[in-house]
C-alpha cells in the first residue's frame, strides 16, 4: 500500500476547477465541485488525450477542452453515447490538506 | 407478381392513391405498374367474395367476378378507440382532440395515431413528436404550446418507382401551379403555389427535392425570389457548393460527410437505423458528425429526411439554451435584463435551471449575458469561461497554447517585431506564424510559461490580440492612400482608430473587420463581420460576412463620409451584435435570421438609437479594455501545476 501524498490545499483550487499534479507517469488532475467534492483522475481524454484539468466542471463531470467529450469525475467513464475510460485515483480531505494516493488505480477496468 | 401470380388490383376510386397524388402522376403510376404485368379495377366496388371452403373470386358490383385464389385487403389504419369509447370520450374517426391536445373531458389528454385533430388522423411519428411537445407543455402547466397540424409527406416505397407527394395540390381559387413533364423521361412534377408560399407537391419519378420543397412548405419560406428555378430543385439555385438532396442520395456510402470528424455517410445512415435516432441531436450525440464546425449540418439533416422519410422530425428552430432549460437563448436574455439577474447562480435560480450548475453551453452563453447585460458591475466567472479565455491563449492539440499579441490594424514596427523575436527565442518557442488576420503567431507553448511571456511582451508595450475568445478579433487593412497608387483614403488609419475603439470587446462569437483602401478590396472587407471599403466619396460600411464555414459576402449597409462616422456605425452595429445575437452565433447567420431591415432600422434611419448604441458600446468598454495579459503575482500560481510528484 502507497503512501497518501500531501498535494496542496482545498483552496488551491478554485471551485468548479482544476490543477494538476505532475508524476513520472503522467499528469493527473485534480477537481474540486461545487459542493467542495474532490476528485482525482489521468489528465488525458480518452478520446484524443486533451488535458481534461482545462476543461469546464459541471456537477461532477468534465467536458474535454478539445473535443467536448464529458467524463465522469467519480468513475472516470466517458458520458454515453461516448465510450472510453480514464483512471482515477484515491484522494481525501484532511483539516482542508489534499492527499493523494497513487499506485492502484480506483477503477479496475480503466487500468 | 414476382412468385409469378396474376395480381389484380380492385380500386374503388377512378384513380390510384387519390389522396397522395393527382391525376397526371396517378395515371402515369398505373402505367409503370401495368408495364410490370399489375391489373387494374378502376371505380370498382367490391360486392362479395365468392367461394365455400376457400376464396375463389371477387364479385364485384356490376356483376364481373374476377377469379382469385388469395384477397389481400388493405383498408389503412385505423384507430383502436374501444377504450376511449367505452371511457365515454367523444370520438369519431379517432379520439378527438383540441390544439392543446386534450379530450373532451378536460382531465384527458392524447396523443398518437389514436386521436383526431382537426379532422386529421396521422399515422406517422413526426406529427406524433410535436403533439407530445404540446401536450408536455400543457401537463407541465406551462399552457402556452399549441398544435395546430402537420404537414406529412408520402414517399411511396416500390422499388424502381420514385413517388413523392405532400400537401394540399388541388385546385382552388388563388392557388397556381407550376408543372414540369417530361413523359419520355417518366418525370412529372407539380407544385402548388399560394401567396409565394409551396402549398403541396407531387413528384413523379424524380423525387430528389422532395424533402427541399417538404421544408419549404413547413417553414413556409417566400419562393418568389427563387420561383424561376423552383422547378428544378434545390441544385439549381446557385448554392451548388452546399449540395442539394440530390447529391447526398446521389453519394456512395463510403462518401465523407463531416471532414471534422471523418463521418460517412454509411456510417450516419447505419446509426440512425440501427441506433433509432431522429433528430440532428441524437445524429450528433451517436456519430460526431455536425458537431464541430456545422458545415455539414444541411448534409446530415437530409440523411435524416431520406433515412427516415416521414418520420424525420426537423430540429425546432425555437429550441432551448441547451439541456439544462427549456427557456430558450432570447428569454434568458430577456429574464437578466428584466429581473437584474446578476449572477449564474442567480440566474439558474430563478429560471429553475434542472442542473446544479449547468453545462458547457450554458455556464459560457450566461457569463456573456450577463457580462453584456451589466458591463459595470458582474464580476466575471472564470470556470464558466472555455480554457482559450481562462488561459489567455489558443489551446492546441498536445494541450500547449499558442499566443498572438495585438498589431493594431495590422501596422507592426522593428521595435516590436525585436520584442517577438527575443521572447520566441527566450522561451524557445518552436514555430511562429502569420496568421490571416495579418498578426503573428507564437505556437507550442506550455501553459505554465505563459504568464512570464507575456510579461515580457507587455514590458514591449504589447497587449493581448484576444485571438483566443469569442472577442473582436483583428482589424485587417490594406497600405491605402499613403503609400497605395490607387488609395481612396488612409485606410490603414482608419483600421488602427477601429481597433483601439473595438479591442478588449467580448461579444457572442469571434468578430473582425477589415478596411480597404479602395474598391479593389486587398483587405477582403466583404467576407469580415464588419467591413469597410473605402471610395473617393468616402466609405462603404459592410456588414454579416464570413469566410471561414460557409462563405457569405457582407450585405451593404450605408455609405459614410467621415472617419467620425465610419467608428460611430462601427461601435452602433457591434453593440446592437453584441445585445441581441445568440450566444456562439456569428454576425453572417445572425443578419439572416433577424433581417438587415432590423439593422439599418436602428444603425442607419434613427440617429439617435445609433447614438445610444454607442454610448451603450462605450460604457461598456471602459472596463473592458484592459489587458488580460497583466497577470498579478497571486494570479500566477493558476498556471503552474499544484504539486510534483516522484
Amino acid at each position: 500500500m502507497t503512501d497518501w501524498i500531501e498535494i496542496g490545499t482545498l483552496d488551491d483550487i478554485p471551485r468548479l476547477g482544476s490543477r494538476v499534479v505532475q508524476t513520472k507517469d503522467g499528469d493527473i488532475a485534480v477537481f474540486r465541485t461545487e459542493d467542495d467534492r474532490v476528485f482525482a483522475i489521468d489528465d488525458k481524454c480518452p478520446h484524443k488525450g486533451g488535458p481534461l484539468s482545462q476543461g469546464i466542471v459541471h456537477g461532477a463531470k468534465v467536458a474535454c477542452p478539445l473535443h467536448n467529450w464529458s467524463i465522469n469525475l467519480e468513475d472516470g467513464v466517458a458520458v454515453a453515447p461516448d465510450e472510453g475510460c480514464v483512471k482515477t485515483y484515491p484522494v481525501r480531505i484532511e483539516n482542508g490538506t489534499l492527499r493523494l494516493r497513487l499506485g492502484e488505480t480506483d477503477n479496475k477496468k480503466c487500468a | 407478381m414476382k412468385r409469378g401470380m396474376k395480381v389484380t388490383v380492385v380500386h374503388l376510386m377512378d384513380t390510384l392513391m387519390e389522396r397522395q397524388l393527382d391525376e397526371a402522376a396517378a395515371a402515369m403510376l398505373k402505367a409503370s405498374l401495368e408495364e410490370r404485368g399489375l391489373e387494374f379495377a378502376m371505380g370498382a366496388q367490391t360486392q362479395a367474395i365468392v367461394g365455400k371452403d376457400r376464396a375463389e373470386a371477387v364479385r364485384l358490383k356490376d356483376g364481373t367476378e374476377i377469379p382469385a385464389d388469395i384477397v389481400v385487403m388493405a383498408v389503412g389504419i385505423r384507430p383502436n378507440i374501444a377504450l376511449a369509447e367505452d371511457a365515454g370520450l367523444h370520438c369519431k374517426r379517432g379520439l378527438v382532440v383540441n390544439d392543446t391536445m386534450q379530450t373532451f373531458d378536460p382531465r384527458v389528454y392524447a396523443v398518437g395515431e389514436c386521436v383526431e385533430h382537426r379532422g386529421t388522423v396521422y399515422g406517422l411519428v413526426a406529427p406524433l413528436f410535436v403533439q407530445a411537445r404540446v401536450c408536455a407543455n400543457h401537463l407541465a402547466r406551462q399552457g402556452h404550446a399549441f398544435y395546430t397540424g402537420s404537414i406529412t409527406s408520402t414517399k411511396l416505397k416500390v422499388t424502381g418507382i420514385d413517388l413523392f407527394s405532400s400537401g394540399d395540390f388541388q385546385p382552388a381559387d388563388g392557388v397556381e401551379e407550376i408543372v414540369l413533364q417530361d413523359a419520355s423521361r417518366g418525370v412529372y412534377k407539380k407544385l402548388t403555389i399560394k401567396d409565394n408560399r409551396v402549398k403541396g407537391a407531387v413528384l413523379y419519378g424524380d423525387t430528389a427535392d422532395g424533402a427541399w420543397y417538404f421544408q419549404l412548405m413547413r417553414d413556409g419560406t417566400d419562393i418568389s425570389g427563387m420561383r424561376q428555378q423552383l422547378m428544378y430543385g434545390q441544385a439549381h439555385l446557385g448554392d451548388a457548393g452546399h449540395g442539394g438532396p440530390s447529391a447526398v442520395l446521389a453519394l456512395d456510402d463510403s462518401a465523407e460527410i463531416c471532414g471534422c470528424n471523418g463521418v460517412t455517410k454509411g456510417d450516419i445512415v447505419t446509426a440512425i437505423m440501427e441506433k433509432k435516432l431522429f433528430t440532428l441531436e441524437d445524429v450528433r450525440a451517436h456519430t460526431k458528425a455536425s458537431s464541430s464546425c456545422g458545415s455539414c449540418t444541411g448534409l446530415v439533416e437530409q440523411l435524416l429526411a431520406s433515412t427516415l422519410g416521414g418520420d424525420y422530425s426537423e430540429t425546432p428552430s425555437e429550441k432551448p439554451l441547451c439541456g439544462c432549460t427549456t427557456y430558450t437563448h432570447d428569454e434568458v436574455r430577456m429574464a437578466i435584463v428584466e429581473n437584474g439577474l446578476k449572477s449564474i447562480p442567480e440566474t439558474m435560480a430563478f429560471l429553475e435551471w434542472k442542473t446544479p450548475n449547468g453545462c458547457p453551453a450554458c455556464r459560457p452563453a450566461l457569463n456573456y449575458y450577463l457580462l453584456c447585460a451589466w458591463p459595470e458591475d458582474y464580476v466575471d466567472d472564470g470556470q464558466s469561461r472555455f480554457i482559450n479565455e481562462r488561459a489567455h491563449a489558443n489551446i492546441q492539440k498536445d494541450g500547449t497554447y499558442s499566443v498572438i499579441p495585438r498589431i493594431f490594424g495590422g501596422v507592426t514596427s522593428p521595435g516590436e517585431l525585436r520584442a517577438i523575436a527575443e521572447v520566441a527565442e527566450k522561451y524557445d518557442v518552436p514555430a511562429i506564424k502569420f496568421t490571416g488576420g495579418q498578426r503573428l503567431d507564437m505556437m507550442g507553448i506550455a501553459k505554465e510559461t505563459l504568464p512570464d511571456l507575456w510579461a515580457d511582451l507587455g514590458k514591449a508595450g504589447m497587449v493581448s490580440g484576444h485571438a483566443y475568445g469569442k472577442a473582436m478579433r483583428t482589424v485587417k487593412t490594406c497600405v491605402g492612400s499613403e503609400w497605395c497608387r490607387f488609395g481612396t483614403q488612409d485606410s490603414t488609419a482608419m483600421g488602427v482608430e477601429l481597433e483601439k475603439l473595438t479591442w478588449g470587446s467580448w461579444t457572442p462569437h469571434k468578430y473582425k473587420l477589415a478596411v480597404s483602401g479602395c474598391p479593389r478590396n486587398c483587405a477582403e472587407a466583404t467576407i469580415k463581420d464588419f467591413g469597410v471599403v473605402a471610395v473617393e466619396s468616402g466609405w462603404e460600411l459592410h456588414i454579416g460576412g464570413n469566410g471561414g464555414v460557409k462563405v457569405r459576402v457582407t450585405d451593404l449597409l450605408c455609405k459614410v463620409e467621415t472617419p467620425e462616422q465610419v467608428l460611430e456605425y462601427a461601435g452602433a452595429f457591434l453593440q446592437l451584435y453584441r445585445e441581441h445575437a445568440h450566444y456562439l452565433e456569428r454576425t453572417a447567420p445572425w443578419i439572416e435570421r433577424i433581417g438587415i431591415a432590423f439593422v439599418k432600422k436602428r444603425v442607419v434611419e434613427n440617429a439617435e438609437e445609433r447614438a445610444r448604441l454607442m454610448a451603450r458600446f462605450l460604457a461598456s468598454q471602459k472596463p473592458a479594455q484592459v489587458d488580460p495579459w497583466h497577470v498579478e503575482d497571486d494570479r500566477k500560481a493558476e498556471f503552474k501545476p499544484l504539486a510534483k510528484v516522484n
